[in-house]
């Protein structure tokens, strides 16, 4: 769609509007507009501020339990028959996903801006729970904007959230899922822009987000690093994640993306098939690039401009845009994007869950099914990351009912 | 800039001046309930009392949109609302009105994909004076607001309580036509703004331009118009015409009532700007 060139890094993105090439950018309400320039100059003070590194650092070890595991699947690359497989356990991470790493980062920003209040959007609810549980922490009120849809199929999490004392506003505008979520936080961030903070949840939304986003969440990609070199000697041959807005995947992507022979690979929800029109949350695939939610990024949307829906079985993937780097990573070339089926990722859910006892989350489990179909075409010799992102254990009610087991 | 023609914006708000009076600004949804009654209105609005009208883009995302207007989108794109149509209604306003401004408000995506150049072309050609969207701060200019200034449409932007001293130079910089006040933090058609901080905030805008200043959300009567009338160059009312469309459907569909419903609470609102400098 659009003119990429190549760059001599790829690590230096976005530029000082927060374009990745053509994406990203800040496509916002003028209310707003204040306050995402003092959030782009607190984030960059904070950035160079070795106090707020050492303190997110102790959080992420003793809050979090960073590092996560680089765990070699010695049974599912036997399986497998192919490369080996290796698991980044983001799953094992307090609150069950990579979503904490984000949190904590921004709720240190939230308090060195003097904010109030938090507001977050969720959609399989990891998100929310990692925001609920960081203002339980800090003793911040929360509240957080779940499509009413997501509401029903992530009960759990709901619950969850509600403990750890946020309110959960339930949205039944659209199909009550993410992107209604999202507008419904802008809606809420434009009328109480002065007292509250927008913890976005994913590497999305107006400049500087995306950014701020990716960083918080690179740390899943530096460790990785580091146990690959310590484990096998040399970097891995292929990593992949599952990418919904994508904050999972540019955390571990992003610092080896100067890596030349380390494939990345980013796959999308699929859902029923790329064939079905508004059947899939494929943006990258199945979309082109438009506005909405603060940045230019591919977008399902019609010949009109108006913004599809889409479908995942992931709540967490059901979502018809994706951060602004991917979309840049995409036209480049450097990453490749695939999609993985509503179907596919379900068998891979059951497979790892069988094999190695690791349940996965939904969203994770269409990483995982890349893996399985990449593995057997490669050498013994070859290594495979797979970025574990999350835990099923919330999606165990989705997949029985799917199973045709009571629960 | 200055050997520009005058704009059906400039020339209204001048006559306006000359009576005294404030503008009455009416919203109503490009397509809502329907492609035919939403023509009707848009004819209807002048006579009703309308000195300038915005015409919304429906869009399937509105994020500054409180329920009303959402609600206004929706009805409009169910009912096969396109910015092809929209365009053709402005043409079809124009066939008989010459005079009053019409601008053209909502989102950026769907002029995005429809094509800036082409946009901003077809635009110009249907009779369109200005353009409001509302997520395209001037941080990206170059997108929509400087070729539609070059295309001889007025790029009217936004101002909020959060527009400080420091911002409103930077958001004021390519703005034409007139400056709309947006009078309250929130979504369209929620909350009202008290007079009183009405008043200091138009001050503080004009200490920073020349233009017009229009004042809107949240006003829904003609008493409330009346009240901003005397402190703005002009009084913006959404929400609540699109709410007199919705009261008059009848399961969904537009009923013989549905026109006069806009055009009655128009012609209310049209008596209270009128009020408020006696």
């Amino acid at each position: 769609m659009s003119e990429a060139t190549t760059p001599n890094s790829f690590r230096t993105g976005p530029d000082e509007r927060g374009h990745f090439g053509i994406f990203g950018g800040r496509y916002v309400a003028e209310t707003l507009m204040p306050l995402i320039l003092e959030l782009d100059q607190a984030y960059e003070a904070a950035k160079v501020d070795p106090a707020f590194h050492a303190e997110l650092k102790g959080l992420n070890a003793t809050y979090t339990g960073r590092p996560s595991p680089l765990y070699f699947a010695e049974r599912l690359s036997a399986h497998l028959g192919g490369a080996k497989i290796y698991l980044k356990r983001e799953e094992l991470n307090h609150t069950g996903s990579h979503k904490i790493n984000n949190c904590l980062g921004q709720i240190l920003l939230a308090r060195r801006m003097g904010k109030k209040r938090i507001i977050a959007e969720t959609g399989a609810g990891q998100h929310g729970v990692a925001s609920a549980t960081v203002c339980a922490r800090f003793g911040y009120p929360c509240e957080v904007y779940m499509g009413a849809t997501d509401v029903e199929r992530q009960k759990p999490n709901v619950f969850r959230m509600e403990l750890l004392g946020a309110q959960v506003h339930p949205v039944t505008a659209g199909n009550g899922t993410l992107k209604d979520a999202m507008n419904e936080a802008l809606r809420d961030w434009v009328t109480n822009v002065e007292t509250t903070y927008y913890m976005i949840g994913t590497a999305a939304g107006p400049h500087p987000y995306p950014a701020m986003v990716r960083d918080f969440q690179s740390v899943i990609g530096v460790e990785t690093r580091e146990q690959i070199l310590a484990a096998e000697g040399r970097l891995p041959d292929l990593i992949i994640a599952a990418v919904g807005g994508g904050s999972n995947a540019i955390g571990i992507f992003h610092p080896f993306l100067d890596d030349p022979d380390v494939r990345i690979v980013g796959v999308e929800a699929g859902g029923y098939g790329m064939h079905v029109y508004n059947g899939h949350a494929a943006s990258l695939n199945g979309g082109r690039p438009g506005v909405l939610h603060g940045n230019r990024t591919y977008l399902l949307q019609d010949d009109d401009g108006q913004i599809l829906e889409g479908h995942s079985i992931s709540a967490g993937l059901d979502y018809p845009g994706i951060g602004p780097e991917h979309s840049w990573l995409n036209d480049t070339g450097r990453v490749t994007y695939v999609p993985a089926t509503d179907q596919e990722a379900l068998d891979a859910f059951q497979t790892l869950t069988k094999v190695e006892g690791i349940i996965p989350a939904l969203e994770s489990a269409h990483a995982v099914a890349e893996a399985i179909k990449r593995a057997p075409t490669m050498g013994k010799d070859e290594i495979i990351v797979v970025n574990l992102s999350g835990r099923g254990d919330k999606d165990v009610f989705t997949v029985g009912k799917i199973l045709g087991v009571e629960l | 800039m200055s050997s520009l023609p005058v704009t059906r914006i400039d020339a209204r708000l001048a006559k306006l001046k000359t009576e005294g009076r404030a503008a009455l600004v009416t919203f109503v949804t490009a397509g809502d309930p329907d492609p035919k009654t939403s023509l009707s209105i848009l004819k209807a609005l002048p006579g009703a009392g309308a000195d300038i009208i915005e015409f919304g883009m429906p869009f399937s995302d509105p994020m500054a949109e409180g329920p009303p207007i959402q609600a206004a989108d929706i009805r409009a794109l169910a009912a096969g609302q396109t910015m092809v149509k929209t365009l053709a209604q402005v043409r079809a306003f124009r066939e008989n009105d010459h005079e009053t401004p019409l601008v053209l408000m909502g989102y950026y995506n769907p002029i995005y994909i429809y094509g800036v150049e082409r946009f901003v072309s077809d635009a110009k050609a249907a009779g369109v004076d200005g353009l409001i969207v509302v997520d395209l701060p001037p941080e990206e200019d170059e997108e929509l607001c400087l070729p539609a200034i070059k295309a001889g449409i007025s790029f009217i932007r936004l101002a909020t309580p959060t527009s400080d001293d420091k911002r409103l130079p930077v958001l004021l910089k390519n703005s034409s036509g007139f400056v709309y006040y947006v009078s309250v933090l929130g979504v369209t058609g929620v909350k009202s703004a008290a007079a009183g901080d009405v008043a200091a905030a138009v001050a503080r805008i004009k200490a920073h331009t020349p233009l017009p200043v229009m004042v809107g959300f949240g006003v829904k009567t003609g008493e409330q118009a009346a009240a901003i009338a005397a402190h703005a160059d002009g009084v913006v009312v959404g929400s609540a015409l699109v709410n007199a469309v919705r009261d008059s459907l009848d399961d969904g569909k537009a009923t013989a009532t549905t026109v006069k419903a806009v055009t009655d609470l128009v012609a209310d609102l049209a008596a209270g700007v009128r009020r408020g400098r006696p």
